[in-house]
């Protein structure tokens, strides 16, 4: 069974649909890369993936061992509050959030789980820095960093590279390709960049006007054909 | 000088006066802990708002000549922080404007309801009182400390308790949602602490001057450390001092408790803003 199965999906603000009719699914070990115009519905998926909005109709179904919290979420940069004091350590352990349930402090496992996730990404010099003063790469790995404590199975990226200079896209390009490939994790990325989603991702998924869902290989052959003059797949 | 110290000593000898600074000193702590979390959720306001509920609910409260008023305000002022919460997140009438509703409502209720029944021979100086706090810390009675402490110590308690989830819920919403935190639920816990912390500050530095107790000490603490965890235990560290010290500079110089507090907490704020303007001033 797949990790993750959206079943004739619509979603949308308060009764209006923006996405309408979404099929496809995501098994263990893909990178969906999520394309599409501004304001296409693009961060809404997003969310009503994560349970964060309902679905005006269809369903979002879980499987393959994966549970709907156990996904880490990586949101559209600006989401954070733009002055609340918080170390790096502070904001990546909160993303043992989840696992901790009900109970109140952090546990030995998850400071260890927070720390190792600090140094895969590159940041344990700083640890004990204040996010707000990072540079926006440093930032993004920081996040990236929590949404690891939360899940070892799926990545949800909202635009994980925007505002980033040149060289620093490309290193967040290679630490997810890097998660992806090395260990494993399923990644669903919204990137603006169709060059980068064809050259990391396994399958596409094309939102706003033409719905396109498929691997990299039949998006190529179907753009090739100019989609079939604008049908529907 | 000695002559300061002597007066201080034979204040201390009353027990109304011990009484005030216990409380006083519970108070400033309590209200310094949500701070952070008001301030950065933009949830001042339902603290503004809720303040004035209170002070509506105090004149009810009066009205009707109980000797304790405090349970009666306690409860209007819960019930209102969770009907603020709820009309919130509503999208038919926005949250801005629903708290502007209930809190303007409220004092002109509470004044009116104030001037048509009230016994008192000095209305103006019994709303004037409520408003600002005046001497009414010295005044405290047993029922009303002991309550004090017991609010101030679950107040205190369940902030400890949920610490982690409010870093969190604060921080950044969406994503502990995501986690499966039940977001909406830590929300109306964070109402509801506000507003008992309200009542027990009303007995402190009055209605209308609570959201500077509440707001000073976390926008000082927020100038000098960059951690969640060193800027709460800063503005709790700020806001007993600056308390003790309007109280002492209240009680020796005869000024009004709440605004002389408030002024101590805005001299001291300026001088952490001088502070964190200083480059590579205090750190972590
Ligand atoms: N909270 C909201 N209420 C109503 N409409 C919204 C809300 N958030 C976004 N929208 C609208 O939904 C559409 C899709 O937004 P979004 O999912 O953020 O697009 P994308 O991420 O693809 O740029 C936009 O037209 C936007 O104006
Ligand atoms: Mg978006």
């Amino acid at each position: 069974m797949a990790q993750l199965i959206c079943e004739d999906l619509s979603l949308g603000y308060e009764g209006k649909a923006i996405l309408k009719d979404l099929n496809f699914q995501v098994e263990a070990g893909d990178y969906l890369c999520v394309v599409g115009e501004n304001g296409s519905g693009k961060s809404t998926l997003m969310k009503t993936i994560l349970g964060l909005r309902a679905p005006l109709g269809g369903r979002v179904l879980t499987g393959d061992g994966l549970k709907r919290t156990e996904i880490g979420y990586l949101p559209q940069q600006t989401a954070i509050q733009r002055d609340f004091p918080a170390s790096v350590w502070e904001v990546v352990l909160s993303g043992c959030q989840g696992r901790r349930g009900l109970r109140p402090f952090y546990g030995r496992a998850e400071k260890a789980l927070a720390a190792e996730n600090i140094a895969k990404m590159g940041l344990t010099p700083l640890t004990k820095r204040c996010f707000r003063e990072l540079a926006g790469g440093q930032q993004q790995r920081v996040l990236l960093a929590r949404a690891l404590c939360a899940t070892g199975k799926m990545l949800l990226l909202d635009e994980p590279v925007s505002g980033l200079d040149p060289q620093v896209t490309g290193e967040m390009y290679d630490l997810i390709a890097r998660l992806n490939g090395e260990d494993g994790i399923t990644v669903i990325m919204i990137s603006h960049d169709i060059d980068a989603a064809l050259r990391y991702g396994s399958h596409i998924l094309r939102v706003g006007g033409a719905v396109f869902f498929g691997t990299k290989e039949e998006y190529l052959t179907a753009a090739a054909s100019g989609f079939g003059k604008g049908g529907d797949r | 000088m000695d002559a300061l110290w002597e007066k201080l000593f034979l204040y201390f000898q009353y027990p109304f006066v011990r009484y005030a600074l216990i409380v006083g000193v519970l108070i400033a702590l309590c209200s310094s802990l949500l701070g952070v979390t008001l301030v950065l959720k933009r949830f001042s306001f339902i603290g503004d708002g809720l303040s004035h509920v209170a002070f509506g609910a105090l004149a009810v409260a009066t009205i009707l000549d109980m000797s304790n008023e405090m349970p009666l305000v306690l409860v209007i002022t819960v019930a209102c922080a969770v009907l603020l919460l709820r009309t919130g997140q509503n999208a038919k009438i926005k949250g801005d404007a629903a708290i502007a509703m209930i809190s303007v409502g409220s004092l002109a209720i509470g004044y009116l309801l104030m001037n048509l029944f009230s016994k008192s021979a000095n209305i103006s100086g019994d709303v004037c009182s409520t408003l600002f706090g005046s001497t009414s810390i010295l005044t405290l009675t047993l029922p009303v400390v002991w309550l004090c402490i017991i609010l101030s110590v679950i107040v205190v308690a369940v902030f400890i308790l949920f610490y982690n989830k409010i870093f969190a819920v604060t921080f950044d919403e969406d994503f502990a949602r995501a986690a499966g935190t039940k977001a909406n639920g830590y929300n109306l816990l964070i109402a509801v602490i506000i507003a008992v912390i309200i009542v027990l500050a009303m007995n402190l530095v009055g209605s209308l001057l609570i959201s500077a107790l509440v707001i000073f000490p976390a926008l000082s603490a927020m100038r000098l450390f960059k951690s969640f965890r060193s800027v709460t235990i800063c503005s709790a560290v700020l806001s007993v001092a600056c308390s003790l010290l309007g109280m002492v500079v209240s009680i020796v110089g005869g000024t009004p408790v709440g605004s002389t507090i408030v002024a101590v907490d805005i001299v001291v704020f300026a001088l952490c803003y001088l502070i964190g303007m200083i480059p590579g001033g205090v750190r972590s």
